[in-house]
């Protein structure tokens, strides 16, 4: 099992090949959209980079949740409902939800994709079974 | 101008790595102005070259059920050329693949002198009849043009 250290330099090594970014740029807060630049394609790209980094599989939608906007009782007016962050909470806890409950505008969900974000998922991952 | 970026696969192993060569002729009329009196073969479509090769190899491992999109290029490098005369020959290699898409690396080369190396990152996108009717042109038309009978063209199919 690699230290918290030696996940945190593979997951910004990976960043960097995935995204073209500085690896100076890579910090524990940043966010993969609004500080790295990520576009939506690249989640697959840093899905691939990770599994054969780290050898683990990452199945669809668990590191990165999709159509969690669409449903309506999570999704309300553009604010993510008490059930939302409920659901979150489970189906994201590697992410930072307190924060983001907050302030739980639907556009603020990119924010919870920070590089810590992964590094703990991996370390979960490592540590065995689902994050 | 028809878009097939690849003559023939000449190897093809299922799921692995497969094979494909372009043969570049001056009677190309994108040579004519790329550039005028000095026809090189432009980068962009040896891209689009080592794509369909990687591409159809990703699909044919996925039994086409899907609609495979180039969606991202992670590393690009050119090393020489192509000109009207030389023969490129394409090898892709399956990295990764998975339902959602796929990781592919490509070579391009003239003989033994390198030309390209790519790495492409493929979408697998859910089947729909409007969407995929280009990708099944493609591959039909392909077929009927012998691109896909693997093998030397003197040879006939293997």
């Amino acid at each position: 099992m690699p230290t918290a250290d030696e996940i945190y330099t593979k997951v910004r090594d990976t960043l960097v090949d995935a995204l073209g970014v500085d690896d100076d740029e890579v910090t524990p807060e940043a966010t993969l959209v609004g500080d790295l630049g990520a576009e939506s394609i690249d989640f697959l790209d840093i899905v691939f980079r990770l599994e054969k980094n780290f050898s683990i599989k990452i199945p669809r939608g668990e590191l990165f949740p999709e159509s969690l906007a669409a449903d309506q009782t999570l999704v309300k007016d553009g604010v993510v409902t008490p059930q939302g962050i409920a659901e979150l909470r489970t189906r994201m806890s590697h992410a930072d939800i307190d924060k983001f409950a907050k302030n739980p505008k639907v556009e603020n969900i990119q924010e919870l994709f920070t590089v810590q974000m992964i590094v703990n998922f991996v370390q979960k991952k490592l540590a065995g079974g689902a994050a | 101008m028809r878009w097939f970026w690849i003559d023939r696969f000449v190897e093809f192993n299922r799921g692995e790595t497969a094979r494909a060569i372009k043969n570049v002729t001056l009677a190309e009329d994108h040579l004519h102005d790329h550039f005028p009196g000095y026809p090189v073969m432009p980068c962009s479509l040896i891209i689009e070259g080592m794509a369909q090769t990687g591409g159809i190899l990703l699909a044919e491992k996925l039994n086409f059920e899907s609609l495979v999109v180039m969606a991202k290029i992670p590393k690009a490098v050119f090393h020489s050329w192509a000109c009207p005369g030389d023969t490129l020959v394409y090898d892709a290699k399956i990295l990764d693949a998975r339902e959602d898409g796929g990781i592919v690396e490509c070579t391009a080369r003239i003989g033994e002198r390198p030309v390209a190396e790519a790495e492409y990152v493929f979408a697998c996108l859910p089947n729909s009849q409007s969407k995929t009717a280009c990708q099944e042109n493609f591959l039909k038309t392909m077929q009927l043009l012998g691109a896909g009978d693997v093998g030397p063209a003197a040879a006939g199919p293997n």
